[in-house]
């Protein structure tokens, strides 16, 4: 082997050892984060931290039961609206998508995964929380549906297109018209793959604070009325983080725990559905 | 004839209410367009032109200008990026060509669990951990090494630019390693195997063959990471001090845009206070959306059809 091709061959080995150093490095920041969630969150959860509602700054013993409850209302008010309409319009994508407004829609759902929440949350506010003259959960639950909507739709998309053309014509040449094909036949083989979609959209929003901030408020007590202000786990962290106290700090880390644990579950199981879908397709 | 038509009025009912459905996302769009647009006419109005370049921010003299908002939206944004760019392509890289087989799918997960952390709780690692790390591990060799020039110049209390450019380089990377490792996946093995056929080592047909067919969905990739910086907001709210102030120095607090909106909108009692607000959060919806309409458009040209990156984003 002459010495040129040995140089390039030393090259090709140590720039692999670059990339897979750069990927470690990459990785590296969330097993950082993990392991200061466990350590510092997890020291801080006991009993009352789920069963109790915050106690006025300075004393401890308190809970954050009122946040979670919060965050599984104000998620599923956001379910309930964006669910449908995600699912719907990844349908229409990949059963009638092929032509402008198909391509328009496709566009535009992926422009608008990338907007800032911030700005959704002011138009929000806008349109549920000042004509109303007060927060509310179902405002904070209108934001996240439409930060739902695109992601959604995408996955949808993407799911049912991989059902195979040829179970589609069976249902038809049974004398299944196209509505029951679709619906029955293409969204039902696609459905892990739909629920998979939807649980990592649930993962997304249920974390996120800045639509939250304006529409659904916060409130200190416990609350499960949705015409009024109600608390999430996020916004709790950030009110916590940005707080004085020794206490309020343990209290955040051991939110962020919470939430981030429900995120795992919810990221795990979408990881799960998928892979059943394969093993069985 | 009759009897067909009632009988098939499920097709084209369903069809309409698809089209109804799918139709809500681009009104949706405009409508938080053209809303944000009304809110902020106002201040507009009063400010015109001079609102992007003015650097006074008055809330008592009621004098808004959002300068050092977009120049520390950008700065923060593109210190990210650099930080950001090497390591998702490396990622990207790493699982597309050279992982064994049993390692990409774990590392896979791990890079997009690293996009489901929520905004806040990377705030509050950042404020706990990462703002003490740069004050005892990174700041001292940068100042020694660099504190010449006017980036590193100044007191580090913490809260800065230069927090909010890690904490946004950790957040965006796996966005962009996402996204270019889709496009790697989509370029065409023949690609590979023609540049490893001349005779190509490894690392050379990655960059000579590889790399170049996907350079338009790379810069796509890129791009759509930017326009995730650009709107961040808790994160960087927490970590990089909420000032006013136009500098060089990234040991200084600085503000972005989503910052201004989070911190100020409950706080703006005047009309013309929440109109500028709303104006800031029209520049950001803008050029976001600028930032990511192009992005899209690159990506889509290199992986047509595939819903490219729709995992992650």
């Amino acid at each position: 082997m002459s010495a040129r091709a040995l140089r390039r061959r030393a090259k090709s080995v140590a720039m692999t050892g670059v990339v897979a150093g750069l990927a470690i490095l990459a990785v590296l920041p969330l097993l950082l984060i993990f392991a200061d969630l466990l350590h510092k969150g997890a020291t801080s959860i006991d009993w009352n931290f789920f069963v109790k509602s915050p106690v006025p700054a300075g004393e401890s013993g308190g809970g954050v039961a009122n946040a979670i409850v919060g965050t599984g209302i104000i998620v599923a008010l956001a379910c309930l609206a964006g669910i449908p309409v995600g699912v719907g319009t990844g349908l229409y994508l990949a059963e009638y998508g092929g032509g402008r407004l198909g391509w328009l829609v496709r566009f535009v759902a992926d422009v608008m995964n990338g907007t800032p929440s911030i700005v959704v949350g002011i138009s929000a506010w806008t349109w549920l929380v000042r004509p109303a003259g007060h927060f509310s959960a179902i405002a904070g639950g209108a934001a996240l549906a439409i930060l739902m909507v695109p992601m959604l739709a995408r996955t949808t998309e993407e799911m049912v297109r991989l059902v195979p053309n040829s179970l589609r014509e069976a249902a038809l040449a049974l004398g299944y018209p196209r509505w029951r094909t679709s619906l029955a036949v293409v969204a039902r083989t696609a459905l892990a793959g739909i629920v998979t979609g939807a649980l990592v959209a649930v993962a997304r929003i249920a974390g996120e604070t800045a639509p939250l901030l304006f529409t659904a408020l916060g409130n200190l007590n416990f609350s499960t009325t949705v015409t009024e202000p109600m608390q999430t786990l996020s916004l709790q962290i950030y009110v916590y983080a940005t707080g004085p106290f020794e206490e309020w700090h343990r209290l955040a880390w051991a939110s962020a725990l919470v939430l981030m644990g429900m995120v795992l579950v919810l990221s795990i199981a979408a990881r799960w559905a998928t892979r059943s879908r394969h093993a069985a397709g | 004839m009759v009897r067909r038509h009632t009988r098939n009025i499920g097709d084209p009912a369903y069809r309409w209410i698809l089209t109804g459905l799918a139709l809500l996302l681009p009104l949706l769009l405009l409508a938080v367009g053209s809303q944000l647009a009304i809110s902020a006419a106002p201040a507009l109005k009063k400010f015109g032109f001079g609102f992007l370049l003015s650097t006074t921010w008055d809330p008592v003299a009621e004098v808004y200008g959002a300068a050092p908002m977009i120049f520390g939206t950008i700065v923060s944004s593109l210190l990210g990026l650099i930080i950001a760019v090497p390591l998702a392509l490396g990622v990207a890289i790493f699982l597309t060509e050279f992982a064994p087989r049993w390692l990409r799918q774990p590392v896979g997960f791990l890079v997009e669990l690293l996009a489901a952390v929520p905004s806040v709780v990377y705030g509050l690692w950042g404020v706990f951990v990462l703002i003490p790390l740069l004050r005892t591990i990174a700041v001292p060799p940068l100042r020694a090494l660099l504190g010449w020039t006017p980036f590193f110049k100044g007191v580090f209390y913490g809260n800065s630019m230069l927090a909010a450019g890690v904490i946004l380089a950790i957040m965006i990377v796996p966005y962009i390693a996402a996204v270019s490792r889709e496009v790697l996946q989509a370029v065409p093995a023949t690609q590979r195997e023609a540049a490893l056929g001349l005779g190509a080592t490894r690392w050379e047909a990655v960059w000579s063959a590889v790399l170049p067919y996907g350079r338009a969905g790379i810069i796509g990739a890129i791009m759509l990471g930017f326009g995730r910086a650009l709107g961040e907001t808790m994160a960087v709210t927490l970590v990089i001090g909420n000032r006013h102030d136009l500098g060089a120095s990234l040991l200084a607090p600085a503000y972005t845009m989503a910052a201004a909106i989070a911190n100020e909108f409950s706080e703006a009692t005047t009309q013309m206070y929440l109109s500028a607000l709303f104006a800031v959060g029209l520049v950001l919806f803008i050029i976001t959306i600028t930032i990511n309409a192009m992005a899209r458009l690159l990506v889509w040209r290199v992986a047509r059809g595939a819903a490219v990156g729709s995992k992650a984003l």
